[in-house]
């Protein structure tokens, strides 16, 4: 089988439009590029299989037909896609619901984590070594409020 | 013996129960498990002497070829004996130490009795993997014990630190029982004893074993947590610390010494770590005020010297570090009591605060002396005659166990030293301290105790007895022949000098550090804990660095850094690798490159535009050009469903759009969007790549050359996309459209705030139910301004007709193009056009039904389909094919995977209409009622 040269473009330029839209923060963005994604996945593996006419017996000879298996897998994906855009459509309202903005924020609590190794501060630093042994309360933990945190997340 | 084990589980289940009935007098029934193992024992004493080991197995796990494999010879039996007696009478001495009305007491028996049922389980396993399960449970239950203070701090610190150390070691143990398992082929000690592997390997096993070891029986550098540990109550100290948990890791020297004694790295490593601990836990426990804490490092100290004398590895070194094992255990378990006695009657244990003590309860003073006269070595004690036998022992050997010998002595005599200051601290008077006041020492309490130094006293008066009984044990070591035995007196020998010489050297080294400015001398210039404590910090802070630099918590990192690493890999790979064809075509048809064109401009114009509808339509119309690119391929079938998938995501859109902000925030970061579009162009280029390389790399031929003849002998269709949908890959339909319920679910759940108003058939305003239920044709319903009148009574007329060409393609499609999933999109098209021309009332118009039931209802016709295959005879979701004939239809060609097919469109129709009564219906009545609500507050 030889490529076809206009596939093969089609397919790059769908997944790069794709990918630069799926690294972005908006949901509405990150779900046009999983659509755009989808639609170059499914090009791939139409290159799979050769071209020719609709695979329905009796319409066209078996030697002319078009590979069928390919297109049975994409038929699937394609409906998969349209779940999964409705799903992730629901999100990105509800997200705007609750907070004004359909944006993937950052976990909170893995970036106090990432706050904690930056201001070196946290276990195993000088400061919670050698705790009292007669305190019977948890360590302290970090003294500021969570709000705070919840913007450092938003700024990244 | 598997009963025995039994057994303590049972009783640690209903000890508890015991205790909240009968109080603290619930323990001396506890004490019946232990009780009962040293009964059991006692009874096999002959057949143990005469060499005849008891011997059970179970069968485990026999695919792996586990079993419980139980033997008990005679150092089982000594440490049987120990487990069960020490056990029960620590727990009938816990029955006073506690007071009935704590609150702990129950979950204290329980575990306690949990812990002496893991150790016996440690001692009499022959399987060493087993040994290893029991070896941990026993860590476990002591991390339970010394933690049973969970509010205090210093008690959870020091159960961590008991439990990381030992762990730790237990896991290296594991690996060293795994690499002389597979060596010898059976985990069986008894096989892999007379099997063992040479060299390098068994060096490195035996290393592995020995930090197990070591780290359990808190020898240097691991002996830290011992002193620790002594955060748990008294009664857990004496049994953990003095009898049991330690004791497992000399018990594993012990029973491995007869065949690795020789190997190389045994002997070094136990002497020198031996030796060091007795050193620095003599040296530490001089120093100490609180009495229990000088007991424990005179245990570190002690077991030191266990490890020393079992570690030397002759017939009589063995012979003599069996009786210390046994000594070791009645009189430290002995003084711990007593200690546990001191603190209840006079309220303390620190020996600045306590003066004369003695003459107040002199009982306590005999048995607490009794004991330590047995720690220091003085005749007629089970200690000294320990003792004498390791000194005579190593006095025959040669250079090094001269050295270890002139150890030994020093060793003895710190340790005379420190039983001077627990006795003089404990009971003497001291001037300027005024005597504390005492309360009387109950029998019952003190009992224990002195049953326990009765014992240490008897051991030592009964030594040739002791003697055959421990010989077997010894006797499997080479140099039988020396002939030594354990006895109160071998005349006067230079054993008996030595021996003497260490108790004069402690009794000076104690007088003389009576004095406080000497003591202050002592002070350590380092201290394992130290670098425990640097150990631990430093992989908290490492964690800390690691999941700050890795774990950021943004999405698009994580993704970035998953298609760099997709770039990187198989996108170099392809660069350096792949055979890249020569031959290519430009297009099948030239109408491809106009397809192409459009699909190209479309979705690069997507990915920069700042408006959400304007992206949309982009994306719109991207879908469209590869549907387009679908039918010139020759696939009919996928394009008609991309075609069918595009229109109902653009409605979908525009549903949830409207709602939405015009733009895309704004992103001001110029150089990340740089970097996206960097990655996106990367990620494109390397999926080109493969494309390429894929399709010309091809040669096999296709699996589906044979689908024509398949498609229509066994799934009686002539559409061989869909019967490879409905029959040949239909367990893959299956999973997709229970995906698609759970999607429906998901939108159904995100969109309805309460789960009460989860019907998804929507209320419909004005009791207007009856009217839906018998609408009249051609009446619009509430029209308001923004829905058009004329709008509507088209759709009206139109919507049966596209629900019968739904129903058309539903059925036509196993021979043409057509199927399930594109009648369920028309289907679902002509309820999304119902909407979005008279709005909800019109939906409910349409389809009077919970999206839920269809939803549910075509998944129950798709299972039972594939059910109804398998009752008459056939696979899951085979396909039969009937023909027949009818009166007035003639020919009839059936294929019952019809009904999967219906089954399909029913849940596509229903997560369509899902999808409007979500995203269409109940957002247009939340947004009804937020508009009133702010309606209402600018009139207040």
């Amino acid at each position: 089988m030889t490529p076809n040269l206009t596939y093969v473009i089609v397919v790059g330029v769908l997944v790069a439009a794709g990918v630069t839209l799926l690294l972005e923060r908006s949901l509405t963005r990150v779900l046009m590029g999983v659509i755009l994604l989808g639609n170059g996945v499914n090009l791939l593996l139409l290159t799979g299989g050769r071209a020719g006419g609709a695979p329905i017996v009796g319409t066209t000879e078996p030697e002319q037909m078009s590979d069928p298996l390919p297109q049975a897998m994409i038929l699937t994906a394609i409906v998969i896609t349209l779940g999964m855009t409705a799903f992730l459509l629901a999100l990105a309202y509800r997200s705007w619901h609750l907070n004004g903005h359909d944006e993937v924020q950052d976990d909170v609590e893995d970036r106090r984590i990432m706050d904690l190794a930056i201001r070196d501060e946290g276990p195993g630093t000088a400061d919670t070594e050698g705790g009292t042994d007669d305190g019977d309360g948890e360590p302290t933990g970090d003294p500021r409020p969570v709000a705070n945190v919840v913007e450092a997340g938003r700024a990244g | 013996m598997l009963a025995l084990v039994a057994v303590h589980a049972l009783t640690a289940v209903i000890a508890p129960g015991l205790v909240r009935l009968w109080g603290r007098n619930a323990l001396y029934l506890v004490a019946l498990a232990p009780g009962a193992t040293l009964i059991w024992a006692l009874t096999h004493t002959t057949g143990v002497r005469d060499g005849v080991p008891v011997v059970e197995t179970a069968p485990w796990v026999p695919q792996l070829g586990l079993e419980l494999a139980l033997r008990m010879g005679t150092l089982s039996w000594l440490m049987v004996v120990l487990v069960g007696g020490v056990g029960a009478l620590v727990l009938a001495y816990s029955a006073r130490y506690f007071r009935t009305d704590d609150p702990g007491l129950g979950r204290f028996a329980a575990v306690f009795v949990a812990f002496a049922g893991a150790m016996l389980g440690l001692v009499v396993s022959d399987d060493l993997l087993l040994l290893y399960v029991f070896w941990e449970l026993t860590t476990v239950f002591s991390y339970l014990l010394i933690g049973s203070d969970p509010a205090k701090r210093a008690s959870r610190r020091a159960a961590m630190q008991a439990l990381l150390v030992t762990t730790l070691g237990g896991l290296a143990m594991l690996a060293g029982f795994v690499m002389l398992g597979r060596h010898a082929g059976s985990f069986r000690w008894s096989e892999i004893a007379g099997n063992l592997p040479g060299g390098g390997y068994l060096t490195v096993a035996v290393v592995l074993i020995l930090l197990g070891a070591l780290s359990k029986s808190a020898i240097f550098p691991f002996s830290f947590w011992l002193p620790g540990a002594m955060a748990a109550p008294t009664p857990v100290s004496a049994y953990l610390h003095a009898a049991a948990m330690v004791k497992g890791g000399v018990f594993l020297v012990a029973l491995l010494g007869p065949a690795l004694a020789e190997v190389t790295p045994w002997r070094p490593v136990l002497l020198t770590a031996g030796l060091i601990t007795m050193f620095l836990g003599g040296w530490t426990a001089l120093r100490q005020a609180d009495l229990k804490l000088l007991l424990a490092y005179g245990t570190v100290s002690q077991l030191g010297l266990l490890m020393v004398i079992l570690g030397a590895g002759t017939r009589d070194t063995a012979l003599a570090g069996a009786a210390m094992v046994l000594a070791h255990a009645l009189f430290k378990a002995t003084l711990f009591l007593t200690v546990g006695i001191i603190d209840h009657v006079a309220g303390t244990r620190d020996l600045r605060e306590l003066s004369g003590l003695g003459r107040r309860a002199p009982a306590l003073a005999v048995v607490a002396g009794l004991a330590a006269a047995s720690m220091a070595g003085l005749p007629p004690m089970a200690g000294f005659v320990a003792k004498e036998a390791a000194v005579e022992a190593l006095l025959h050997g040669g250079g090094s166990d001269l050295v270890v010998l002139a150890g030994v002595v020093l060793g003895s005599a710190l340790t005379v030293a420190y039983t001077l200051r627990f006795l003089w601290g404990a009971f003497a008077g001291k001037p300027g301290v005024t005597p504390a006041e005492v309360t009387a020492v109950s029998w019952p309490f003190l009992g224990p105790a002195a049953a326990l130094a009765v014992a240490g006293v008897a051991a030592g008066l009964l030594a040739p007895a002791v003697d055959r009984l421990l010989a077997p044990y010894a006797d499997r070591f080479p140099g039988a022949e020396s002939g030594y035995h354990l006895a109160l007196w071998h005349g006067l020998t230079p054993a008996l000098g030595l021996s003497v010489l260490a108790v004069a050297g402690g009794a000076a080294l104690f007088h003389l550090l009576r004095r406080e400015r000497v003591r202050a001398t002592l002070r350590l210039p380092f201290d394992s804990a130290t670098g425990y404590t640097r150990v631990v910090g430093a992989v908290d802070r490492l964690a800390v660095e690691l999941t700050g630099a890795t774990q950021r918590g943004s999405l698009p990192f994580y993704l970035g850094v998953i298609l760099v690493v997709l770039v990187l890999l198989p996108g170099g790979a392809l660069l350096i690798g792949a055979p890249w064809p020569r031959r290519f075509h430009v297009w099948d048809t030239p109408l491809q490159g106009v397809a192409a064109a459009v699909v190209i401009v479309s979705a690069v114009l997507a990915a920069r535009a700042l408006r959400r509808l304007t992206a949309m339509i982009l994306v719109g119309v991207a879908g469209y050009g590869t549907a387009l690119l679908f039918i010139l391929h020759g696939a009919p079938d996928l394009a008609l469903t991309q075609f069918l998938v595009e229109t109902v995501t653009i409605v979908m859109f525009v549903l949830v759009l409207r709602r939405l902000p015009i733009t895309f925030s704004e992103r001001p970061i110029r150089s990340s969007r740089r970097g996206r579009v960097a990655i996106g162009i990367a990620v494109g280029a390397v999926t080109a790549g493969m494309a390429y390389v894929a399709t010309g790399s091809r040669q096999a031929v296709p699996i589906s050359v044979g689908f024509p003849d398949e498609a229509v002998s066994y799934g009686g269709g002539k559409n061989i996309v869909n019967v490879a949908l409905v029959d040949i890959r239909a367990w893959d339909t299956m999973g997709e459209i229970a995906v698609l319920v759970v999607a429906a679910t998901g939108v159904a759940s995100l969109i309805f705030r309460r789960s009460g108003d989860l019907h998804r058939r929507a209320e419909i305003p004005g009791g207007g139910r009856a009217e839906s239920t018998w609408p009249r044709w051609m009446t619009t319903g509430a029209t308001t301004r923004a829905q058009s009148v004329v709008l509507q009574v088209v759709t009206r007329l139109l919507f049966h007709a596209i629900v019968l060409f739904s129903i058309y393609l539903l059925f036509s499609g196993h021979n043409a193009p057509g199927g399930g999933f594109a009648a369920g999109l028309v289907a679902g098209l002509a309820l999304a056009v119902r909407y979005l021309a008279g709005g909800r009332t019109e939906l409910n118009g349409a389809a009077p039904v919970d999206a839920g039931v269809v939803l549910g209802a075509g998944l129950f016709v798709a299972v039972g389909t594939g059910v109804g295959a398998m009752l008459l005879g056939g696979e899951f979701l085979q396909s039969a094919v009937l023909d027949f004939h009818l009166p007035v239809l003639g020919h009839v060609h059936f294929v019952t995977s019809v009904f999967f097919d219906v089954g399909v469109y029913l849940i596509v129709v229903g997560l369509v209409l899902d999808i409007l009564r979500s995203l269409g219906a109940e957002m247009d009545r939340q947004s009804e009622t937020e508009d009133a609500e702010i309606r209402e507050r600018e009139l207040v």
